[in-house]
């Protein structure tokens, strides 16, 4: 059995545990606590060490989904879930601007951590108060050439379409590479 | 218990906090990567700071600070070489040369540009001689440290802002294809433009860094002002490639190539 992974990263409260459960196969392992710090009691839990979904392919390939936990303290996962992965997703909530400087450090420390195709998505684009994504592109500081996508994480249809465009990135420098 | 370690979980500011809490007598011995210095306390006062090797004779810092010229200074070296900093500054005051105040506030105000120059180094390792104090010979000085402390943390919050906005210097930079600013419009400092004489895909942020003899604090704060203005963006190292055969589970490019695709069929098919 052959397998492969994608990262899906992103700052605290971004839905990358939902963005996993939409299109795993089983029901995402996550390692979820009661949130300590008070900044950050959006919600009432947090994934500390890592999500987990599967999506089998055939009978020889299986992909693996690793949701990055989202509080800063636990970033000393980040170098170890990155190993390996063939690309990965940065999710930002449109809705809450404060983060995006954290989503912009995150996507560097992993393009530092490894060479991998990326794309950036931009989460909650149901919500009222979420970000036009131009608007969302300059304060991300994103180059035109990033592919950045609306996502709603519980949408599956949306979610298969970030996916989708990270392998189709892959797939391009793979053939850019001159094989 | 002998007071040392790192300056990666000791700052320099912390160091001064706690000598000046702790009213400490000795002297502080830094080794940073490319350089040294000493910096020597008297119950919690700044009283003498070196770097390297660089002249911090009294006649040399009177030359720095204006107080004397150039010639002056060549002449103290040929026929004063062997005085001590405090005959020296008998010497120039009974002459009528300078006045105590001169000599001091020259003294206080490199002690405190060395100080200052430390805030920068963030990488090295520290050890504080207790009871350990430079020569006699050298003109004792007293230096509240509060005000020096209060500048390092604002320095430190700085850095820890620089970090974030540029957690590596394992990365490289590039010019913008699109520049958000105009171009003619543009002025740069000298330390922007050494550093934008080096900006290509090839060279790491660190390669820029050793090239322009900048430390990780400097080389931060310059590529942080060219991000903003939109003139370079950070981009993996030219050269580097896919590192496939940890991506993927053969080393086939053809067979990689068909996992992709396959991994895409199955997703559309979800």
């Amino acid at each position: 059995m052959q397998t492969v992974k994608i990262v899906v990263t992103g700052p605290f409260n971004a839905g990358k545990t939902e963005f996993i459960r939409s299109v795993s196969e089983i029901d995402v392992v996550s390692t979820e606590r009661k949130i300590s710090a008070e900044a950050e009691k959006v919600k009432s839990t947090t994934t500390v060490a890592m999500d987990f979904g599967r999506i089998t392919v055939d009978d020889d390939l299986v992909l693996y989904l690793f949701g990055t936990p989202g509080q800063k303290r636990f970033d000393f996962m980040w170098e170890i879930l990155s190993e390996g992965m063939l690309g990965f997703v940065v999710l930002v909530d449109s809705s809450r601007p404060e983060t995006f400087r954290e989503a912009r450090t995150i996507l560097e420390t992993f393009r530092a951590y490894a060479p991998t195709p990326y794309v950036v998505a931009a989460n909650k684009q149901d919500k009222e108060d979420a970000w036009d994504l131009e608007d969302m592109r300059v304060a991300l500081r994103l180059d035109s050439k990033v592919k950045f996508l609306p996502v709603v994480a519980t949408d599956k249809e949306k979610v298969k379409k970030v996916l989708l465009e990270l392998l189709y990135s892959i797939l391009a420098e793979m053939e850019a590479g001159g094989s | 218990m002998a007071l040392r370690g790192n300056l990666r979980d000791f700052t320099i500011t912390q160091l001064l906090n706690l000598i000046n809490l702790a009213k400490k007598t000795g002297t502080l011995v830094i080794e940073g990567p490319g350089d040294f210095a000493w910096v020597a306390f008297r119950e919690g006062k700044l009283a003498y700071a070196q770097i390297g090797r660089e002249d911090n004779s009294l006649a040399a810092i009177l030359q720095r600070s204006s107080k004397i010229s150039a010639a002056q200074y060549r002449m103290i070296k040929e026929r004063a070489s062997n005085m001590t900093d405090k005959e020296l500054g008998l010497l120039l005051i009974n002459a009528g040369y300078l006045n105590q105040s001169d000599i001091l506030d020259s003294l206080q105000q490199y002690f405190i540009g060395v100080v200052r120059r430390l805030f920068t180094w963030v990488e090295g390792t520290f050890r504080f001689e207790a009871d350990q104090l430079p020569p006699s010979g050298l003109i004792p000085v007293r230096i509240d440290l509060e005000n020096l402390i209060i500048e390092g943390a604002r320095q430190l919050r700085e850095w820890e802002q620089l970090q974030e906005e540029i957690p590596s210097l394992d990365m490289a930079l590039k010019f913008m294809d699109r520049p958000g600013t105009n171009l003619r419009n543009i002025n740069l400092s000298v330390e922007e433009w050494r550093v934008v004489s080096y900006v290509n895909p090839k060279n790491t942020m660190r390669q820029i860094a050793q090239a322009t003899k900048m430390n990780d604090l400097e080389i931060r704060r310059v590529i942080y002002g060219l991000l903003q203005a939109g003139l370079v963006e950070i981009v993996r190292p030219g050269g580097a490639t896919l590192t496939n055969q940890r991506m993927f589970p053969t080393t086939n490019k053809e067979e990689q190539k068909s996992l992709v695709n396959r991994l895409i069929n199955r997703i559309r098919s979800i």
